[in-house]
């Protein structure tokens, strides 16, 4: 039961967090409500016992993105409010069209039977010892291949983020 | 271990759906709505995340680790997506001096 009430708190406020990330004036604030996000959400990783995924979701979004981000708002000095807004036209549309979207995947999964999906013995695979034997042993090759796409991307940006000589 | 697996079982797995297609809408409500391209980045960073949220929910009730690797690949690879991306605005900022979208029009028609 009181997992139950842990998945409403969580739920509640990841969502208001989300929204907030859209309704906040100031980029920097938009970045900080989606920290609030990400928290909850590994929250929910620890809800669902995938701990290895909690730590690296936090380590991952928590650490490494949002500094990515926090930096990109300070260099590029955006901190200045509502600069530039789509009309309101425009952001109720979105906001029909979001909520559309949201009613179509809300009444397709109405009639999928996922009950039958559930298993009662579940499960220790969210473990760091079960998820690294997996990790290691049948998907080995993507995992080395990731690191290549790692370093890629950190050419990558680093090629992009070099001044011109002239 | 056994509390915390009896008591996973008390929350529904079409909990975690509407949780996720909640979120995953307001991510696409974020894209078409913002013209400032940093929180779109972050509305796309809301809606990998859903996704990631139901495929662990999928995997855990289903008891498959397959659904959880994948998901730490798709981390990894958003990982360099907001790397590159980031990047690639601090560009746009430096021959624009803007990060509004609309200002990006060069290859209309």
């Amino acid at each position: 039961m009181l997992s139950l009430y842990l998945f409403f708190f969580l739920s509640f406020v990841a969502l208001i967090s989300a929204s907030m990330v859209l309704l906040s004036k100031k980029p920097i604030h938009a970045v900080l409500y989606l920290t609030l996000t990400f928290f909850t959400l590994a929250g929910h990783y620890i809800l669902l016992n995938a701990q290895f995924l909690a730590v690296v979701h936090v380590i991952v979004y928590a650490g490494a993105i949002m500094v990515l981000f926090l930096f990109t708002v300070m260099l590029l000095n955006l901190n200045i409010e509502g600069e530039f807004q789509k009309s309101t036209l425009m952001k109720f549309v979105a906001a029909i069209a979001g909520g559309m979207l949201f009613l179509v995947l809300i009444g397709t999964l109405k009639s999928f039977d996922v009950s039958t999906v559930g298993n009662p013995e579940m499960t220790q695979i969210g473990l760091v010892k079960n998820l690294g034997k997996t990790l290691y042993s049948d998907y080995l090759m993507p995992f080395e291949l990731s690191s290549i796409l790692f370093l890629s991307a950190m050419v990558g940006a680093v090629m992009l983020g070099k001044k011109d000589k002239n | 271990m056994e509390t915390t697996v009896a008591q996973i079982q008390t929350i529904p797995l079409q909990y975690y759906i509407l949780f996720c297609s909640a979120l995953f809408s307001i991510g696409v409500i974020g894209v078409l709505a913002k013209r400032n391209a940093l929180v779109i980045f972050m509305s796309v960073e809301l809606m990998l995340n859903s996704a990631n949220l139901l495929l662990t929910a999928f995997s855990a009730y289903r008891n498959d680790p397959a659904g959880q690797i994948f998901v730490f690949f798709i981390m990894v690879v958003a990982a360099a997506e907001v790397a590159i991306g980031l990047a690639l605005l601090v560009v746009v900022y430096r021959s624009t001096k803007t990060i509004d979208i609309n200002a990006l029009d060069r290859l209309k028609w």
